[in-house]
């Protein structure tokens, strides 16, 4: 069969595009156009090839910062993931208890991150912060602006408190589409609880879960209002994450073509880190499925 | 292996039920013998799956007792009922291989690996997926996973019960027949007793030794399928089993003989004066055409061919009265009354059937 071929459909794309390049291509580009550039002031560039790339891959700073970064993320999502899958299962299963469960865990989700960071900030002060002045109070040295432990500690805490209602939320849904029968089945066939949780709930689960691993290290990895509003990226540059990092190097020192060669890398692996894990993800599916 | 009887059994699915339609089962007493295969046969929403369920424990119920031959089993778990079930859509443990799925309810309990072994082949054999066991569950069709299912209520031996509720509903017409004559024949090879939860006539009276017909939350009528036919105890029983069901016409009984709108008609015994809405039920099996003569008026609607017989629709002054006529049977144009065999006309009262004070019947 022939098909009908009109290429006036193009237009129909067009106002996508034209919005997609105003919100995303063409800021890019500038990006890209800093980082092959230098620049000494008065608006005159001129061209300096890869040369930004390659001193950024050179220098420290940037792999010191991505190692924190990864650490983060690392850490946050060993903590999130099962959390929320615990969660998840001890929740409500219907009526209003269920209803009112899902409304507190969908407040912190709704809290603007910078109101986040300030939460914490505050409540991790030891002069009148609850967290702070009561760890104080019980003899453990807590303080987030000169301890590397304490700081580490206020993030991490602070992330799971923001974020893993959205992972419970998410593994709630998977858990809610399994049919009764399931369970009914499983009570029949005597199998233990982690059975259960092993062969039924995390299998049927696994689907929302990959969304979630996903949603949560490409927000992670991009995290930077809530540690700059609580640490700034100190004591020193204990929690100089990725994103504080490159704000520091392009608005603090105006280093335009380094942050542009870190801006792209920055989201090249952000890009890359996520595709791999889908498609393993998807992979380890399809494999399954035959 | 176990006689289960239900005591004074009653659920209700509210927690403060008052009326009677607050039940899904109404209270019952019933005995299902050891050994024996039931089948549980009602339409939809008639409580048939509560019951299964209460049996398995799954469901708890409101008020009365169950017991595996003499002992009080309501409080224990279905795990400790030592009962096995096939549900209506497959539950197969999608991330793992058939094998292993064969072999969950007894590894749970730890079996010997040795004989998982060996009943897992035999049960793989049963339901013919001997090639398919290394294989995951999760990419298999839908008759595949509850050919599984099926397989895993089988694979122990020592169960007190195998309940099934509707499992052939997602399987293929020409599969069905073979896996209920495989379920037939291993009942007759190991003896459990079995209960078959359905809404198929066929299926029920195919696969059972006894059918239990339930209607509105109460058991109706427990029977050979020759007894639900010839002497169904309830118009529901009438009416669900037969295709079409029977004929049901409103009358007065006096002895022998009904009166239907001023048109007497014979029957097969002496019925003395039955109280209550009165109801003669007679199968469209012996209900027999003419074009003149005795009979109950009727006006022919529609035939309908089926194929092995002709359903021939009747229309009594807005009754419907269905005949079955042999598939090279003329139909006469000018239909203009049926009438009854005698014996298979039965009588009943508030829709339950009345017994014959005597009967000629029997003795026939």
């Amino acid at each position: 069969m022939d098909k009908p071929v009109n290429q006036k459909a193009w237009l129909l794309v067009l106002p996508v595009l034209v919005l997609v390049s105003f919100s995303a291509i063409i800021p890019l580009m500038t990006v890209v156009n800093y980082s092959v550039q230098d620049t000494f002031g008065q608006n005159q560039f001129f061209w300096s090839g890869l040369t930004w790339f390659s001193d950024m891959l050179a220098s420290d700073r940037m792999w010191d910062a991505l190692a924190r970064q990864v650490a983060f993320s690392l850490i946050i999502l060993a903590i999130e993931v099962p959390l929320g899958i615990i969660v998840a299962i001890n929740m409500p299963k219907s009526g209003v208890k269920a209803s009112v469960c899902l409304v507190l865990m969908s407040l912190p989700l709704l809290i603007p991150w910078n109101v986040v960071g300030t939460i914490w900030q505050i409540f991790g002060r030891t002069d009148i912060g609850l967290l702070g002045y009561t760890l104080d109070a019980v003899g453990i040295d807590f303080n987030y602006t000169q301890g590397f432990y304490s700081a580490w500690a206020t993030l991490i805490v602070m992330d799971v408190w923001h974020w893993t209602s959205l992972v419970a939320l998410l593994a709630y849904a998977g858990l809610q589409s399994i049919p009764g029968a399931y369970y009914q089945a499983a009570k029949i066939d005597q199998a233990s609880r982690w059975a259960v949780f092993r062969y039924i709930e995390l299998p049927k689960m696994s689907g929302v879960l990959t969304i979630a691993i996903l949603l949560r290290f490409m927000d992670s990895f991009k995290i930077y209002t809530e540690p700059f509003v609580v640490t700034g990226g100190g004591p020193g540059n204990a929690t100089t994450l990725l994103s504080i990092d490159l704000v520091k190097m392009a608005l603090g020192q105006f280093d335009l073509g380094k942050a542009g060669a870190f801006s792209i890398m920055y989201f090249l692996v952000i890009l890359l880190v996520s595709w791999v894990f889908y498609t393993v993800m998807t992979n380890l599916d399809k494999r399954d499925g035959r | 292996m176990a006689k289960i009887t239900l005591d004074n059994l009653a659920h209700s699915y509210l927690p403060a039920p008052k009326g009677p339609e607050d039940w899904a089962l109404k209270e019952m007493n019933h005995v299902w013998g050891d050994g024996e295969a039931y089948a549980l046969l009602g339409a939809s929403g008639c409580g048939k799956s509560t019951l299964l369920n209460i049996i398995s424990g799954l469901v708890h119920p409101s008020q009365g007792r169950i017991l595996f031959d003499d002992q009080d089993v309501t409080a224990q778990t279905t795990a400790a009922r030592n009962i096995a079930q096939v549900f209506q859509f497959p539950v197969v443990y999608d991330t793992i291989t058939v094998r292993d799925n064969l072999a969950f309810p007894l590894r749970n309990r730890r079996a010997p690996a040795q004989y998982v072994a060996e009943r897992v082949q035999s049960i793989a054999q049963m339901i013919g997926m001997e090639d398919t066991l290394d294989r995951k569950a999760r990419g298999l069709t839908a008759d595949a996973k509850q050919k599984i299912s099926l397989g895993r209520g089988m694979v122990r031996e020592d169960v007190n019960a195998l309940l099934f509720d509707e499992p052939l509903t997602v399987i293929d017409p020409h599969m069905k027949w073979e896996l209920r004559t495989q379920l037939k024949a291993l009942h007759h090879e190991f003896g459990h007793t079995m209960i078959y939860v359905t809404h198929d006539q066929t299926e029920a009276l195919t696969f059972a030794d006894k059918v239990v017909v339930m209607h509105d939350g109460r058991v109706v009528q427990v029977g050979t399928p020759e007894e639900l036919f010839e002497r169904p105890a309830h118009t529901f029983v009438g009416y669900f089993i037969g295709s079409p069901g029977m004929n049901l016409l409103d009358a007065q009984v006096e002895g022998d003989r009904a009166i239907v709108d001023g048109t007497e008609i014979p029957l097969g015994a002496d019925y003395g004066r039955p109280g209550g809405r009165v109801q003669i039920g007679v199968r469209p099996e012996f209900v027999s055409l003419s074009t003149s003569g005795a009979g109950l008026p009727v006006r022919l609607s529609r035939v309908e061919d089926v194929g092995r017989h002709k359903v021939v629709r009747c229309d009594h002054e807005g009754t419907q009265i269905n005949a079955i006529a042999a598939e090279g049977a003329e139909v006469p144009a000018d239909l203009s009354r049926v009438e009854f065999v005698p014996d298979a006309v039965n009588v009943y009262s508030d829709d339950w059937r009345v017994a014959p004070k005597t009967s000629n019947r029997e003795a026939a």
